[in-house]
């Protein structure tokens, strides 16, 4: 196999891996951020946030992952105007869709997040929260203290997979042309088209490596702070 | 609600039911608020003048455009399962070999192409079919997204068949060993077609992110016409941006939740078809605990076997538990 590619300067293929780890991360902070809330919207005693978080997780769960990424573009950007970087700025157009994109992760990744945690909320025993009421402890106090962090422990692993399903999911930022590894494997698959293999290899490998320690590393942790019961 | 939700809270006293009107109150005014921007701002482009909308309501959009889309992505989500299943079924099984040279090179398929992005393998198979000659520059597409969801959907449905016959009882091997059948003979006609019916919600719901998943087929150079491909002409004819993806994004969600349905009512089916309604197998067929399989291969924890999770909640997280599987 033919690897001459790895040493051309016009490749920069660690700086397109390192724009899928950066897009990655931020998504994934601001989907823990968001999907907590929904959880917690979800089993709240009030019925609109109630009605709200399903409503939310049924439309963005079932819409495909392309279509809100190619959305935020044409739709959010391109049409209604909204712009995520500064306007003048040199680098405005790949700032602006390396943003919208995370936001378009966010917004679809979240409602993974959603449904972990309250299955999460639903492997604590009855008796922790009917406990924390006993005492009483609010709806919110009652979730931030008791339930929220048992509940959390319990879905590492299954947050894990939702992380790297994100880590996969952030090649299609390449369809809003955000400078990542799909994108640039694209461009290398046209023109080096005598090394075809060698090029998916590479990129194949390269998230291989992003994935495989994720699951080993969360899962060990699990096991490390699970609920012993 | 049932289960843990009510749990949660105790039924609210005057000073509760104060609280919750007020957050009504405040989270409602959010929601209007954000709602009124969204109009003001649609109006202000003229995203919502009739104009852009009626083409949707006429017959000519959905024959020109929405509906062939529809039906390359159906037709690439089904071939795609049809022969994902039979490749699932082989890489799952050979996991379950006693040979060590059957068993190692399935297991490192299908761990590879679980941690491949589907777009990757698209993309890739687009170039090679076209390096290669293979089909003509009609049907390539076709070919490059129906191999991308191939391989990755029949590494995943392995995992599934796997988990589907690990979960049958011991006595099925056992009886099946004692009235002398060779492993090959009680894992085709003994164990195999137990699993599929225990699998079948979780093969529909691997339906749903297939479906999500042909969508990808626009991007790039992979250029399938399929239903999200259809938007670019619609919008290039109508220049109704808006209106056109929001009408793209709802088929795809009335799709997904036909299938979802659909899921739970072979779910339902299954239930009852096992179970008999008396317990029996019950617990060991049909609280699908092939469901319960993470992406990584470790099992989650079953709802059903909580004391929190009592049935009312089971229908509803059942189908979490394999939606969960492939965001």
């Amino acid at each position: 196999m033919n690897f001459d590619f790895l040493s051309d300067p016009q490749y920069d293929i660690l700086g397109a891996f390192l724009v899928t780890i950066e897009l990655t991360i931020l998504a994934a902070i601001g989907s823990l951020i968001w999907g907590t809330i929904l959880a917690g919207m979800r089993v709240s005693p009030v019925p609109i946030m109630r009605w709200f978080g399903t409503v939310y997780v049924n439309v963005f769960r079932n819409a495909p992952l392309t279509v809100l990424i190619v959305a935020t573009s044409v739709v959010l950007s391109d049409t209604l105007g909204l712009r995520l970087a500064a306007r003048g700025s040199s680098t405005f157009i790949a700032d602006n869709s390396f943003r919208l994109a995370v936001l378009g992760f966010i917004v679809y990744t979240s409602t993974f997040v959603c449904e972990a945690i309250r299955s999460g909320i639903n492997t604590v025993p009855p008796g922790q929260a009917e406990a924390a009421r006993a005492i009483g402890l609010t709806f919110s106090q009652n979730l931030r203290l008791i339930v929220l962090p048992q509940a959390l422990r319990s879905v590492i692993v299954p947050l894990a997979s939702v992380l790297i399903a994100l880590t996969k999911n952030t090649t299609v930022a390449a369809s809003i042309g955000v400078a990542e590894a799909a994108l640039l494997m694209s461009t290398m698959v046209e023109n080096e088209s005598n090394a075809l293999v060698s090029v998916f290899v590479v990129f194949a490998f390269g998230f291989i490596l992003l994935t495989l320690p994720v699951g080993l590393l969360l899962g060990a942790l699990a096991k490390k702070l699970a609920v012993r019961r | 609600m049932s289960g843990a939700s009510t749990v949660l809270y105790d039924a609210p006293g005057p000073k509760a039911r104060m609280r919750n009107i007020i957050y009504t109150i405040l989270f409602a005014a959010v929601l209007a608020a954000v709602a009124a921007w969204v109009i003001i701002t649609l109006s202000n482009l003229a995203e919502l003048a009739p104009s852009k909308w009626k083409p949707f309501v006429t017959e000519n959009v959905w024959t020109t455009f929405l509906l062939p889309g529809l039906w390359q992505t159906l037709k690439a989500a089904g071939l795609s399962l049809v022969i994902a299943l039979p490749v699932g079924a082989i890489l799952g099984l050979g996991r379950l070999s006693d040979h060590v040279w059957i068993r190692w090179p399935s297991a490192i398929i299908v761990e590879f192409f679980r941690a491949i992005p589907v777009l990757l393998l698209m993309v890739f198979a687009k170039a090679i079919f076209v390096a290669a000659n293979v089909g003509s520059a009609d049907n390539r597409p076709l070919l490059a997204v129906v191999t991308g969801l191939v391989l990755y959907n029949g590494a995943v449905l392995a995992e599934v068949f796997r988990a589907g016959v690990l979960s049958l009882p011991r006595g099925q091997t056992e009886a099946s060993l004692a009235i002398g059948l060779r492993k090959g003979q009680y894992m085709t006609m003994i164990l195999l077609p137990q699993a599929l019916t225990v699998m079948l919600p979780a093969i529909v719901s691997q339906l749903v992110v297939i479906v999500k998943d042909t969508a990808l087929g626009s991007q790039l150079t992979i250029a399938f016409p399929e239903l999200l491909a259809s938007a670019r002409t619609i919008t290039a004819n109508y220049g109704n941006t808006v209106a056109t993806y929001t009408v793209i994004a709802l088929i795809y969600i009335a799709v997904d939740l036909v299938l979802i349905f659909l899921a739970g009512r072979s779910e339902r089916w299954m239930r009852t078809r096992r179970g008999g309604g008396k317990g029996g197998q019950r617990g060991a067929l049909a609280t699908t605990g092939v469901m319960a399989e993470t992406e990584m291969g470790v099992p989650v924890v079953d709802q059903e076997m909580l004391p929190g999770g009592k049935a009312p909640m089971a229908g509803r997280f059942s189908r979490l538990r394999f939606v969960l599987n492939n965001p």
